[in-house]
């Protein structure tokens, strides 16, 4: 855990102050709505169908309990009593009044939350994996560098008028569960052959109209030069990123127009220009971050307790445990991923007495600590393997305990038509209605790993490029059709999906995946070769063939 | 437009010249890059203070030679989205040891002044009466920055190890 000092939180506070004033000057008419407008997005706050939303920022994911309380009782004083978790370490809130959003902040900045940069056209929230810091494997704790990058981006006074939004993702292990590798700047922490620590850095990933996987731009970057060569970057794109045009604006557009060799070629001039500046940073300044980090006092314990044995003669426990229970760097912990994908609810929601259980639980099995992922489900990072049977109990009285962690009811989906005013087509009630389709956790074990992701508009907020299975709604004639892709992946091997054919009228979607999940079932060569990687050795065509042949 | 500089409303004394009229001879006067780059041997016969209007979108390498004769230069936010002139404010300051005023011109808000200083700017063409106004009021806002710019303000960081050094010391 992070913990604010002092200046930190100076900081939170004297930010509501400014947006309190601006909120007034907007409710007096001072300010017109174009003018309020880019300075209420950059507190997080949107205008959406039926209310102002607002948009929280989870760095890295991480939250202690006494936070996690906080954003309860945010849902049930401002809001109608729940949460509603995202693709991008946030959480939002869809029914806040104007005049309370100011009292609402205040609150949360009193636990140390803020909704700085969570939209706009600055830098947003870094994100990371959410198993930083616990994952087996990982370099070093990633959060590190991303609290390193919040304060560097936090009112950064040449980068707040960016052409477009920014995102900035960091992983550390092997496996990659932050997607770096579609966002603007994806870093990978890894060490050299000399054995240093430092990042690869990719720039020019994104979804949305013009879906890219980002490129490599320097393989190793030094700890100490990682803020002057992203401000290199950012002072690259701040100054030619196109304006004219807001689905051009993006990194990913500039890279893709000069090239990554040209493009690189600039940040390089621009970097050795000022990398020896006052942005160099020392171990000094790292050590000084890294100690506001606290780490729980892990016990000695025994990796196989007795506690964990005699559970397992429950049925209902082993699937639970197979599932959504995995490694942890200490022997005798695991990290145990809550799902927030129960049958028929809306992805990433959870409700206020939720969050106030998910915060007890936390505190009383894993140090008060709860983390965020981009899959819209949350975890308790620390969680001692002789309390698991006792946590799942709990979480199954909850509802958090379905064990469908990855596989085909594990769905990420935007909020679609039912709160977008930019959306074509409904999202939530699409995975609703495949959740209960794929109920059967026997199927859905069988079928194994396999990511459907859904998105109400080509914003791709759902992030349905990168998904195995992507379903995009669009608008013909006043009614919501939905493209399929299949093969994306958002992980270390990331790829952006292939269409399958003509959309398919709302009614038909589930049809649809059914149609395609029977093709793999019929295609796979060995029981454990998964969805996407079928796709991968047979491509689109035999998917194709059985989901048109009939239509 | 009001002018704020060194925190208070002024007169300009400076006039701004139109793109296709001639460079005047005598008067402080903000003259269009083009314009000024059309004679920029005019400047050395001058006799009065002359500033230079840049474009947010034009290289600063043509503005660089002339640096040093120039009493003012003014950077364009054709709206107050449009934010490359906070580069290239930092540029001319910080890379280029431009020491003479930096005004910043066009849509220029409240909600922008802080962020504006940070970028070396030290005069203000205010788009509202109001805002400027409430210059002195609003630049206070905020007293903690966690990143170096070339306005010298001590960041977080360092206030962080200040704070550390003399617990330390005691
Ligand atoms: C509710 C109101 C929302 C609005 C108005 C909105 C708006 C947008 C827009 C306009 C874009 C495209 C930007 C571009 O490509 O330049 C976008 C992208 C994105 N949004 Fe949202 N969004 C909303 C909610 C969400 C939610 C709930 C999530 C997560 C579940 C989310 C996650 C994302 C992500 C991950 C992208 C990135 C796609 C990329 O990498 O380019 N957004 N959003
Ligand atoms: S993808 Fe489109 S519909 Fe979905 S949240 Fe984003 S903007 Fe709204």
């Amino acid at each position: 855990m992070y913990a604010y000092d002092e200046i930190d939180r100076t900081l939170v506070n004297e930010r509501v102050a400014e947006f309190r004033d601006q909120v007034k000057r907007r409710l007096s008419g001072e300010l017109t709505e174009d003018e309020f407008k880019m300075l209420r997005l950059m507190n997080g706050v949107y205008l959406q169908l039926h209310a102002y939303m607002l948009r929280v920022a989870i760095p890295y994911g991480t939250l202690s309990s006494p936070q996690m309380r906080k954003l309860a009782h945010v849902a049930r004083r401002y809001d109608r009593g729940y949460g509603h978790f995202t693709t991008r370490q946030n959480i939002q809130f869809n029914w806040i009044k104007l005049a309370d959003l100011p009292d609402a902040l205040e609150e949360l900045a009193s636990v140390g939350i803020h909704a700085m940069q969570t939209s706009g056209n600055c830098v947003r929230n870094v994100t990371t994996d959410q198993w930083a810091g616990v994952a087996p494997g990982e370099v070093e704790d990633p959060r590190i560098w991303a609290e390193t990058l919040r304060q560097y981006s936090t009112m950064h006074p040449e980068f707040t008028y960016l052409p477009r939004k920014f995102k900035i993702a960091i992983t550390a292990a092997d496996h990659d569960r932050a997607a770096i590798r579609v966002h603007d700047i994806g870093l990978r922490i890894h060490r050299n052959e000399a054995g240093e620590t430092g990042f690869e850095v990719l720039v020019g990933g994104g979804l949305g109209r013009t879906p890219f996987i980002g490129k490599v731009i320097k393989p190793f970057v030094a700890g100490r030069d990682i803020l002057s060569y992203v401000e290199a970057i950012l002072r690259v794109y701040n100054q030619y990123g196109r304006r004219d045009n807001i689905y051009k604006a993006r990194i990913k557009i500039l890279v893709h127009e000069l090239g990554i060799e040209k493009f690189s070629a600039e940040v390089e001039e621009e970097w050795q220009a000022m990398r020896h500046s006052a942005l160099e940073l020392d171990d000094e300044v790292v050590a000084d971050i890294r100690s506001r980090f606290s780490y729980p006092d892990y016990e000695k314990l025994p990796d196989a307790p007795d506690e964990l044995l005699a559970a397992s003669a429950d049925p209902h426990f082993e699937r639970w445990l197979k599932n959504s229970v995995a490694p942890h760097q200490r022997p005798g912990y695991a990290i145990v991923t809550l799902s927030l994908k129960p049958v028929g609810a809306p992805p990433g929601d959870a409700t206020a007495d939720q969050l106030d259980a998910v915060a007890d639980l936390a505190e009383k099995y894993s140090f008060g600590e709860i983390r965020v992922g981009h899959e819209q489900n949350l975890a308790l990072p620390n969680v001692a393997k002789r309390d698991l049977p006792a946590l799942w109990r709990q979480l199954d009285k909850l509802g958090l305990a379905t064990p469908n962690v990855n596989l085909i009811t594990d769905i990420i989906a935007c909020p679609g038509l039912d709160y977008c005013s930019l959306a074509n087509a409904r999202a939530i009630p699409i995975a609703q209605e495949l959740t209960r389709r794929f109920a059967n956790h026997d199927i859905a074990e069988m079928i194994g790993r396999l990511h459907i992701n859904i998105s109400g508009c080509i914003n791709a907020c759902g992030h349905h490029h990168v998904g195995h299975i992507g379903i995009l709604g669009v608008e013909k004639n006043n009614e919501e059709f939905y493209q399929i892709t299949i093969g994306g992946r958002a992980d270390e091997g990331a790829v952006v999906g292939t269409l399958i054919g003509p959309a398919v009228p709302y009614d038909d979607v589930a049809n649809v995946i059914e149609d395609i999940v029977e093709a793999y079932l019929a295609l796979r060569a060995r029981p454990d070769e998964l969805f996407y990687q079928t796709v991968e050795r047979l491509g689109v065509e035999p998917f194709k063939e059985r989901v048109y042949a009939t239509r | 437009m009001p002018l704020v500089k060194k925190g208070a409303i002024v007169a300009d004394s400076f006039v701004h010249v139109a793109d296709d009229s001639a460079l005047p001879v005598e008067g402080a006067a903000l003259i269009p890059a083009t314009r000024f780059l059309e004679d920029p041997g005019g400047l050395a016969a001058r006799n009065a203070p002359t500033g230079v209007i840049w474009p947010n979108n034009r290289d600063l390498d043509e503005l660089v030679p002339y640096l040093e004769k120039l009493a003012v230069v003014a950077l364009v936010f054709p709206t107050f989205r449009d934010g490359r002139a906070y580069s290239q404010a930092r540029l001319l300051r910080e890379r280029y040891g431009y020491k003479g005023e930096l005004r910043a011109i066009g849509q220029v808000l409240r909600d922008q002044f802080v962020l504006m200083l940070r970028a070396g700017f030290d005069a203000f063409e205010v788009k509202k009466e109001a805002d400027a106004e409430a210059f002195a009021a609003t630049v206070k806002r905020y007293t903690v920055f966690y990143q170096p710019t070339g306005d010298g303000r001590v960041t977080a960081l360092h206030r962080r190890m200040q704070a550390r050094h003399a617990a330390n010391v005691q």
